[in-house]
């Protein structure tokens, strides 16, 4: 009982940092300028696309395609921003909603004219397949793997918010636009930054998500979207913190439920869901 | 319904006289959406057949028409074939990749009378929707119930957990494998069933692993989830020596295998067409099926397709290019032919496909993973359509 529990919880944290990954950046990017983008699994699937394409077709190491995925789900964030979205900023949330999903529905088209409609695979090293032992219990070492990632990225995005010029401006431009602009931050550039980074992590989740979850042509308008707006409604928008316990409760919550309760099926997250944003309706760390 | 009979008239008076020499094939498929690349794979695996046979049959000009159903929305399959017959005037309707498509379908092939063939909906129920249909592809008892048999006789196995995918399919393979494993002796120490949309398999494979039966039976579909589950396993550290694993043709088909890697290795299979087969047969149709699809193999979607039109070509030859529905079911009753999958039989009774069922173990030859058949059950009926049979002859 108890070591079935250490397993689920440790599956249910690498499950759930892979969320945080892929939806941190729509959190940050919806609630700081309240930009309703649903294609925001167009970026994480760029990114696993790109994967692929550097592992099986220039033969990279699995390592260092995860930069390139990261790069390219930002570039694609940027063209994306510059070109359309800022110009939407604000229209209406039906106006961005529906400019957003046919952006989705074009990736689909997209990806499914270059790569087929076939499932795709970029498989990473074999030091990091199979699993380890450990007080009589296997731990995947992928997942090992995604949690370091997860948690390493965490460190990084909290230190340079927390810490930094850049993340000062960032959350001034989070908390009270018109005030920062009064102040003379470039907002634009901040949002920019922001956008691209969001991006970024989104194509980074993607390509380690190919692991785990696989990646198909579909995967921009999929069930993963469902759950990265479940995170960040959980979470509370433009809360890095709040997608992150939301993401590691989502994670442990699926997991735990297929395991002990598998005829609840997938169920269970969403009655998590309600539950808490019953409790707190603006998420669990949202201001507004 | 009568508007649409005397429409469906009109329409056919009107196309035969002005298009004496084709022969229309109306095919709703969901050439978009989750199930594009199993429709394009039936398209494709139909295009090679005429590619390779011509597209004149007794005189007459084969022609296609498709149109994208977009999903499993059996409202839009049944607006479709209506439309096809009707607007269209297609002689025949085929193709359907989901059963529920082609159950709402097949009142149409019966209300209009049009000759209907169903290239993939594997569910055995389909085939009674209408006096006119055949199927061409497989049904999930003829080779679910096969596998429960063999794996509890040939496979010398007492105990199996099954995980399934919980959607029509799924519950019918589960059914099925459950019932035959049972009756031929085994016993079924539990059960699990995947949500439809399961992006991360991790819980239940460990729920599996812990339980540690002596065999695990899985049915899902294809596309991402046969490889997100294999690499559970593989992580899971599941010792197929020790456990079994045994699934449909699905859980092992190219893409999966490419993405699994080593980790299918020795999953046990039971499916009816796998594209290295050596047959020669096979051998030319997966070439030209090449020249077709731009490079992809073909999987068993692609053959139903192919089959499928054999049968339509095999039974205009018979009637000599009448395609009246009655003249072309009762030529197509009973046809037997060998296909690049083995020899095969649209059963005379119930219309449906009679087929070799290959029991396949997942093997490394020259490098590459490929689904090596060990042992054949030859020339299997569906058995829920035997069962449908008996009951009709008892009242």
């Amino acid at each position: 009982m108890f070591s079935s529990a250490v397993g689920v919880l440790f599956d249910g944290f690498a499950y759930g940092m892979l969320l945080f990954l892929l939806s941190v950046g729509l959190s940050v990017t919806l609630g700081m300028m309240n930009f309703v983008n649903l294609a925001h699994c167009t970026f994480a699937a760029v990114g696993g696309y790109c994967t692929v394409t550097v592992v099986n077709r220039l033969g990279w190491p699995f390592l260092a395609a995860l930069p390139i995925a990261f790069v390219a789900g930002a570039l694609l964030s940027v063209v994306l921003e510059r070109l359309l979205f800022r110009r939407l900023y604000r229209a209406s949330d039906l106006d961005q909603c529906l400019v957003t999903i046919g952006i989705a529905f074009m990736s689909i088209a997209t990806f499914a004219w270059f790569y087929t409609t076939e499932p795709q695979s970029a498989r990473p090293p074999a030091y990091l397949l199979g699993s380890v032992e450990l007080m009589g219990r296997s731990f995947g070492i992928y997942r090992l793997f995604l949690t370091a990632v997860g948690l390493a990225i965490t460190a990084l995005l909290v230190y340079s918010l927390e810490y930094t010029r850049f993340g000062a401006r960032v959350r001034a431009a989070v908390d009270n636009q018109r005030m920062a602009r009064g102040l003379g931050i470039d907002v634009d550039r901040a949002f920019l930054f922001t956008f691209a980074l969001g991006g970024g992590l989104a194509g980074l989740g993607g390509a380690l998500a190919i692991e785990v979850i696989g990646l198909e042509s579909t995967l921009p308008l999929s069930v993963i979207l469902v759950y990265v707006l479940i995170v960040v409604a959980v979470g509370g928008l433009g809360s890095i913190r709040g997608s992150l316990v939301a993401a590691i409760v989502l994670g442990i919550t699926d997991t735990a439920g297929k395991y002990y309760f598998p005829w609840l099926g997938a169920f269970l997250i969403y009655l998590v869901m309600v539950a808490l944003l019953m409790w707190r309706p603006l998420g669990l760390f949202g201001k507004r | 319904m009568k508007k649409l009979l005397v429409a469906a008239a009109i329409a056919a008076a009107f196309g035969s006289a002005q298009a004496q020499q084709t022969v229309k094939i109306g095919m709703p498929l969901t050439l978009s959406g989750q199930f594009a690349d199993a429709a394009s794979q039936m398209l494709n695996g139909a295009k090679t057949y005429m590619k390779m046979h011509g597209d004149t049959v007794a005189g007459k000009k084969i022609e296609i028409i498709t149109r994208d159903v977009g999903g499993p929305a059996p409202d839009v399959a049944k607006r479709l074939s209506q439309e096809l017959v009707v607007r269209d005037g297609v002689d025949i309707l085929a193709g359907y990749v989901l059963t529920p498509n082609a159950m709402a379908a097949g009142d149409v092939s019966a209300e209009a009378k049009k000759f209907m063939v169903v290239m993939n909906a594997a569910t055995s129920v389909v085939i009674t929707k209408s006096p006119y249909m055949i199927r061409t592809s497989v049904t999930l008892p003829q080779v679910m119930e096969t596998f429960g048999t063999w794996a509890a006789t040939k496979g010398g196995l007492k105990q199996s957990y099954t995980m399934v995918t919980d959607y029509g399919p799924g519950i019918d393979a589960e059914g099925a494998f459950q019932s035959a494993f049972k009756a031929a002796g085994g016993n079924i120490v539990g059960a699990v069933r995947f949500p439809v949309a399961n992006p991360d398999f991790s819980a239940f494979v460990q729920r599996a692993k812990d339980i540690g039966p002596e065999s695990i039976f899985i049915f899902i579909p294809g596309g991402a989830q046969p490889a997100a589950l294999g690499k559970a396993m593989a992580e899971r550290g599941i010792d197929k020596k020790k456990t079994r694993v045994l699934g449909s043709g699905e859980t092992t088909a190219e893409a999966a295998l490419k993405s699994m890697g080593d980790n299918a290795l020795d999953i046990i299979t039971a499916w009816h067409y796998d594209y290295t087969s050596k047959n020669p047969l096979n051998v030319k149709f997966v070439k030209e099926y090449q020249g077709v699809s731009g490079g992809r193999n073909p999987d068993f979607f692609s053959i139903g397709g192919y089959d499928g039109m054999h049968a339509i070509y095999e039974a205009l030859k018979k009637t000599k290019g009448n395609t009246d529905a009655e003249a072309l079911i009762g030529a197509a009753k009973g046809l037997k032919w060998e296909s690049p999958r083995g020899p095969m039989m649209i059963d005379p009774e119930t219309r449906d496909v009679v087929q070799n069922v290959y029991i396949r173990r997942v093997q490394k030859v020259g490098g590459e993973l490929v689904n090596v058949p060990f042992e054949t059950i030859p020339m299997v009926k569906d058995p829920a359509g035997e069962r449908r049979k008996q009951a009709a002859a008892k009242k």
